[in-house]
């Protein structure tokens, strides 16, 4: 009999105890949830409207403020709800430690930086640069 | 990752067939076997019962197999009528109780029968709950209070009352929180369907004074947040509960009493 087998069930199925949290993550998860439903919708509308009007049109649809401000709460929000998505899936299915750690770093790293870069390039044609 | 495939020594072989002889109503049941002593793989029995002499539910068919035909078969069950939870198995790919389950209700064609899913099996329909009871265990399933104890028992309105119905029915036959694939892959810390009721029956018990502590046991990722709504649990419940809608109204509480 192995030494685990000697410890109580009631030790395993405690565990480390409670995180105390989850119930932000959950409740981010919703919000965005929410925000992506009428920003998608604003999102695909212009799209639709711009799909034949080549580089010009989408350049002046992007460089107008009240769009540029939707299109970076739009990107946000994506990448944000993104994050938290990929992170259930990968906390569900990977169950070797060090690769669920470095994939979980690694989302968040990707999606913030997915997340700059997409504003950067709202902001320049916004801005004018 | 989580295991899609049986390892090589869980692979299912093919068993042995016990025809029965001049039935007059001959139903075929293949029912999965396997036993801790003797090195073999798992494998599917066939017997074929005659149900002209047999009772109408499933449990009966098995109790008339290994009375008659292979004593052998290994089960559990208990009172036959639903409320012990013992006979829980997979039956026609449905969770259920053997007891409450007609045989006619089966599809057409053979009747599979295989222990409850993904959880360790001690000998062929009988799996090794200990953990899931671990985890009942763990959420201290009874009533706790600050106050001090009355001359007499703690009172209840019939509307407080009311808030059990749904919730003091579960038996603990574990069919939904292993027809649960979030239960399969992170059982060890997700506390699943039936406990996560269990636990919600304490928590809306207008008896009980430890609420906040409750939901700050639960407030887990793996715990509680492993629920994706999958809704596995109410449509497996032989008792016709909905733990999922348990579980929904715990992440409603414990946002609740944070600010938004």
């Amino acid at each position: 009999m192995s030494a685990k087998d000697l410890r109580h069930p009631i030790k395993r199925a405690r565990g480390l105890g409670s995180a105390q949290s989850g119930v932000g993550h959950w409740w981010t998860q919703r919000v965005t949830a929410v925000a992506l439903v009428a920003l998608g919708l604003w999102f695909v509308v212009n799209v639709l409207r711009i799909v034949h009007g080549g580089f010009e049109a989408a350049h002046a649809l992007v460089s107008r403020p009240f769009n540029a401000v939707l299109l970076i709460a739009f990107v946000a929000a994506m990448f944000w709800h993104a994050a938290l998505g990929l992170q259930v899936v990968i906390e569900d299915y990977v169950h070797t430690r060090w690769k669920e750690v470095s994939l979980l770093v690694l989302v968040k790293f990707l999606a913030v930086l997915g997340a700059l870069a997409s504003v950067l390039a709202v902001l320049r044609i916004a801005l004018g640069a | 990752m989580a295991e899609f495939t049986l390892p090589k020594n869980s692979k299912i072989q093919p068993g042995k067939h016990f025809p029965a002889q001049g039935a007059k109503k001959p139903r075929t049941f293949r029912i999965y076997r396997w036993s801790p002593d003797d090195g073999q793989n798992p494998r599917i029995d066939t017997y074929e019962v005659d149900l002209a002499s047999c009772g109408p539910m499933v449990l009966d068919a098995l109790l008339k197999i290994k009375n008659e035909i292979d004593p052998t078969l290994t089960l559990r069950r208990s009172c036959r009528e639903g409320i012990c939870g013992s006979c829980a198995m997979n039956i026609d790919g449905t969770n259920t109780l053997a007891c409450t389950k007609a045989i006619e209700e089966c599809a057409g064609g053979d009747v599979k029968i295989y222990p409850l899913p993904h959880m360790p099996v001690v000998k062929d329909l009988v799996p090794d709950l200990t953990h899931f009871y671990a985890q009942f265990a763990s959420i201290k399933p009874w009533l706790r209070t600050q106050s001090p104890a009355p001359d007499r028992e703690r009172l209840q309105s019939p509307e407080d009352r009311k808030h059990l119905d749904g919730l003091y029915e579960c038996i603990l036959c574990a069919c939904c929180s292993t027809s649960c694939p979030s239960y399969w892959w992170n059982g060890d810390k997700y506390l699943g369907p039936a406990i996560l009721l269990q636990a919600y029956r304490w928590i809306v018990d207008s008896r009980d004074e430890d609420t906040g502590a409750r939901l700050d046991d639960l407030e887990d990722p793996f715990k509680l947040y492993r629920c994706h709504t999958i809704m596995n649990c109410a449509r497996t419940c032989p008792k016709g509960l909905n733990p999922a809608k348990a579980i929904a109204e715990i992440k409603k509480l414990i946002v609740q009493r944070r600010a938004a």
